[in-house]
């Protein structure tokens, strides 16, 4: 997000479409998510000319093709390095990350530690769907311990990542988490698009073929409210129908569960959401699903000055008052004149 | 050197004997290079051609005394052209037993060794592995010895100064330089004022500096020294009137993309992640921000030129540069650059390889990298350097094809370049033609396409944010002209067809014989920095009447389009290189020539004398 996108522009999904057969396995998540980012690129108002998608290599990286804007579908785990040149050479491009949990937390991992760290201005939508489907069903990073795959005909035996307690513990000044068919994802879109910096989204996508329904624990329609914490800025922590909230143990200092009786929250010392609260945010990062439901929406949003944005003024500051003269820099330093006496300094 | 002189063979041939090759030899702590670097600055105000090569260590601190703490600096200078640091020194400046040890075999047969005795104590003559001191065992019986107490004639001369020990003795290195200034009389006073501006801040050190400087000068001038010290005058060499200064590769590098982004009205985006000897280009270009650089040092070397692609991209001139290792890194990327038919300059300082290799030691042996080192069929421009001064030639051109083709295209440099000194003459810049970029920024008649090509076979360049040419590109093969996705075989087989005759297609310059004649006995190729020792060879056996030529390529890919031809006009054609032959084998798959290799992967550059024995076997 940045002053040139705030023009606005108006939209319709049709202008967000290209006319390229979309070729994902029918019934992916994929679709889902394409759809929520076409219906939310005409409410956030940006023109597609100057918006561009990035991506790496796997399933979700196709989507740049199916989106008419600019696009790049680069090498695999590598698209924040090409964003971040892409942001120097024209800090007024709005740009989406789209990764996968292989291309960003595995062959890309560094990158993605880097980009956040630096704090570049744009999107990172991290499509985890647990397993390699490109590839055709190897365990992923994010794989749950035990996850028995062609690589892993035993089961998997190492512990999976965690992209939000990642991005967070990355310097990450915007986390949120959403989920391929939710009808908030759109909103989590554009609060990722609203914050200036880089906003790190990790959005739960089914792999119908490799690893269907993987997330139905939480996911699924039935019995979502008792699974899902919906976090709203200033509201505080509920879930279940309002029956059931987030406190925290202050003795143990740790996050717990508790019973909300007759919507009396504050008896029960139910947290209020604070996007800024950056020690509330590690806790929810890391709060275990199924002792608690799923945290979801925008966990963490503080943002801080840009990279390229510092490195803009950075380089106006270094060039000030000098004169690109390119003859006298070649004249520069240690000079001598060779006359036809001899040479002088 | 190259550029100082005209290049007529003719006025090449005066004798060698008046130049001079010193060198430098101590602890990498002892300030070997700096006292070098100040005696070249003299060496170009006396008006001497030069050449300089610094040898150091990979170690940044290794342990005092040791034999591979020994970091070296080799200067060549004379009244005549001067083309390589030269073959065996004619005085050795030994700090300590290691730096004696280490480089005293080169020395040549009746040359000159100053030693610093105050340093030959026990300790140091052991961590140098010597069971006697070589200064009184007769050992250095073939040499003119001169034992000096350098470390306790340089305490007495900063004693008024009040320095501690180890600070005291760190004005070593200019009392050594103050004796070499008289050695060869030279003017003081530079130094002196370079001295008083280096150490602004402590006018006291800056004092005891010089104090040492005028000592080693004063020593030579008044001691009554029995032995071979006696003052030697190098006359000025006959160089062309105008400005010069002095040049290391890496300058010449980063002043050649300035000017070639300038040029092509680019701003320049150089992604890089330092790398011994590359990071020097990196450290230029960081300064340089008022001629629209943008410099970032990013987390990796893949990382530099995924960053380097997508500004350029974004209609930047994207840079990247690095050495052997991290180039391998960057193979992945350089195809997606190829692919996506984006323009892009790579630069290789190549060091000693396989892997770590050799990292401050120079070798060529980048050029199958460079030429082949990708996956799938993957043509891109190759272009080398043979001087510091050239880098800035070659770096404007490498630029030029890179815009003008849409392709990436890889500087070879090397080590031996990137870190080694020459004067040069400041060219005019407006003696340059400009070939400035036109971006497509509207459809044009007959509808946009982001594949469709020019008679060069360039791709348009288009930069997001353009209204009315969205598009998408990307590594997965392109479709003629639409540039969308498609894996048809018979696409893939005209792209790949186009994307070769576009590299093959590039224009470059007939090649052109250096020195010597079309056609004859022999020629000698070569490539890069082993410029210098082939052309003194080549001159030196052609004064004793020998049928030889040299020929220097420029243009590793494509290749001169007369190359073939010319090098079938000599009955035999040999190719000194600093790897185990790879120019070579690329000459004999291309023009079936029968190419001997000459090679040397020391980690040093040539001598003159290994390419004239390589002359002299080859010439019946």
């Amino acid at each position: 997000m940045n002053e040139m996108t705030t023009i606005a522009r108006t939209t319709t999904l049709k202008d967000w479409e290209t006319d390229q057969e979309v070729r994902w396995c029918p019934g992916c998540g994929d679709y889902a998510i394409l759809k929520a980012v076409q219906r939310t690129m005409p409410e956030i108002g940006t023109a597609p000319e100057n918006t561009v998608f990035i991506s790496g290599i796997g399933c979700s990286s196709r989507f740049p093709y199916y989106m008419e804007t600019y696009g790049f579908h680069t090498i695999h785990g590598r698209a924040p390095a090409f964003a971040t040149g892409l942001k120097l050479a024209n800090p007024g491009l709005d740009i989406w990350i789209v990764t996968g949990d292989g291309d960003g937390l595995s062959i890309g991992g560094n990158h993605t530690m880097h980009l956040i760290r630096r704090n570049l201005d744009c999107q990172i939508m991290l499509f985890n769907n647990e397993i390699y489907g490109l590839t055709k069903g190897q365990y992923s990073p994010t794989s749950r311990v035990g996850t028995t795959s062609p690589s892993t005909p035993y089961g998997s035996v190492d512990r999976p990542a965690q992209p939000a307690a990642f991005a967070l513990g990355a310097g990450a000044r915007f986390v949120a988490r959403g989920f391929d068919v939710s009808k908030e994802l759109p909103n989590v879109l554009k609060a990722a698009h609203a914050h200036k910096g880089a906003a790190f989204i990790e959005i739960f996508q089914n792999c119908i073929v490799y690893n269907k329904d993987v997330f139905e624990d939480f996911a699924a329609p039935k019995g979502a409210e008792d699974r899902q914490l919906w976090l709203k800025q200033g509201e505080p922590m509920l879930y279940a129908k309002g029956t059931k909230g987030i406190a925290l143990d202050a003795e143990a200092l740790h996050l717990k569960t508790v019973d909300v009786v007759d919507g009396d929250w504050e008896a029960a010392g139910v947290i209020v959401h604070d996007v800024t609260n950056r020690s509330v945010a590690h806790m929810l990062v890391e709060m275990r699903f199924g002792e608690f439901p799923m945290a979801l929406g925008v966990l963490y949003d503080d943002p801080r000055p840009t990279f390229e944005a510092d490195v803009v003024r950075q380089n106006k500051a270094a060039a000030e008052g000098k004169k690109a003269d390119l003859q006298g820099l070649l004249k520069k330093g240690q000079t001598w004149t060779v006359t036809e006496g001899g040479p002088e300094l | 050197m190259a550029t100082a002189v005209a290049d007529e063979a003719g006025k090449r041939q005066s004798p060698l004997s008046d130049a001079v090759v010193v060198r430098f030899a101590g602890d990498s702590g002892d300030g070997m290079q700096l006292t070098g670097g100040q005696f070249t600055l003299s060496s170009a105000l006396a008006g001497n051609d030069f050449a300089t090569f610094p040898d150091f260590p990979a170690e940044i601190r290794a342990p005092q005394g040791t034999l591979f703490g020994v970091s070296a600096f080799q200067i060549n200078f004379g009244s005549s052209a001067i083309d390589t640091a030269g073959d065996a020194p004619d005085v050795l400046v030994a700090m300590n037993p290691a730096a004696l040890k280490t480089n005293v075999p080169q020395l040549k047969q009746g040359g000159l060794i100053i030693a610093d005795e105050g340093e030959f104590n026990d300790r140091n003559l052991a961590k140098a592995k010597y069971d006697a001191n070589p200064l009184d065992d007769g050992s250095l019986a073939k040499w003119q010895l001169l034992k000096l107490n350098i470390s306790q004639l340089t305490m007495d001369a900063v004693k008024p100064f009040g320095l501690g020990n180890k600070e005291a003795l760190r004005c070593k290195n200019m009392w050594t330089l103050g004796l070499s200034l008289w050695m060869f009389d030279r003017d003081r006073q530079p130094l002196i004022d370079w001295l008083n501006a280096k150490f602004a801040k402590d006018p006291n050190l800056a004092a005891a500096n010089v104090a040492a400087l005028n000592a080693g000068h004063a020593y030579g001038e008044t001691a009554e020294l029995a032995g071979p010290l006696k003052q030697h005058h190098v006359d000025p060499a006959p160089v062309a009137p105008g400005l010069y200064r002095t040049l290391t590769g890496a300058e010449g590098i980063a002043l050649g993309l300035v000017a070639g982004a300038q040029l092509a009205k680019l701003p320049m985006f150089f992604g890089g992640y330092p790398i011994t000897p590359a990071s020097a280009i990196l450290h230029h270009l960081s300064r340089l921000k008022e001629y629209d650089v943008t410099t970032f040092q990013a987390e990796d070397e893949i990382a530099a030129i995924c960053s380097a692609i997508g500004a350029s991209y974004g209609g930047s001139l994207g840079v990247t540069s690095s050495s052997g290792p991290g180039i391998a890194l960057k193979g992945e990327a350089m195809g997606l650059a190829i692919m996506t038919e984006l323009p892009l300059v790579i630069v290789n300082s190549q060091r000693g390889g396989p892997s770590t290799g050799l990292p401050t030691k120079t070798e060529q042996s980048d050029l199958y990298q460079a030429v082949y080192g990708r996956n799938g069929d993957a043509p891109m421009p190759v272009i080398a350097a043979r001087s510091p001064g050239d880098a800035f030639e070659c770096a404007i051109e490498a630029v030029r094809i890179a815009v003008q083709y849409m392709t990436p295209v890889m500087l070879l440099t090397d080590g031996y370049i990137a870190n080694a000194a020459e004067p040069w003459a400041v060219p005019d810049l407006t003696a340059y033609e400009a070939f400035p970029v036109e971006f497509l920024t509207e459809v044009p008649e007959g509808g946009f396409k982001p594949y469709g090509r020019d008679e060069k076979l360039a791709r348009p360049w288009v930069k997001p944010g353009t209204p009315g040419l969205l598009h998408r590109i990307g590594g997965i093969e392109k479709e003629v002209d639409t540039g969308h996705i498609n894996y048809a075989p018979g696409n893939h087989q005209t792209m790949t067809d186009i994307r070769k005759a576009k590299v093959d297609g590039v224009k470059v310059p007939d090649q052109v014989v250096e020195l010597g004649a079309e056609g004859g006995k022999l020629a000698v190729v070569g490539w890069g920095s082993t410029f210098g020792p082939i052309h003194q060879a080549v001159r030196r056996q052609r004064a004793q009447g020998a049928d030889v030529s040299h020929i220097h390529i420029r243009h590793i890919w494509p290749l001169p389009a007369n190359l073939g031809q010319l090098l079938k006009s000599y009955d035999k054609v040999i190719v000194p290189e600093m790897n185990t032959g790879q120019l070579k084998t690329v000459l004999r798959d291309q023009y079936l020539v029968d190419a001997k290799p000459v090679n040397k992967v020391s980690g040093q550059p040539f001598t003159i004398a290994e390419i004239e024995a390589a002359i002299e076997d080859a010439l019946p």
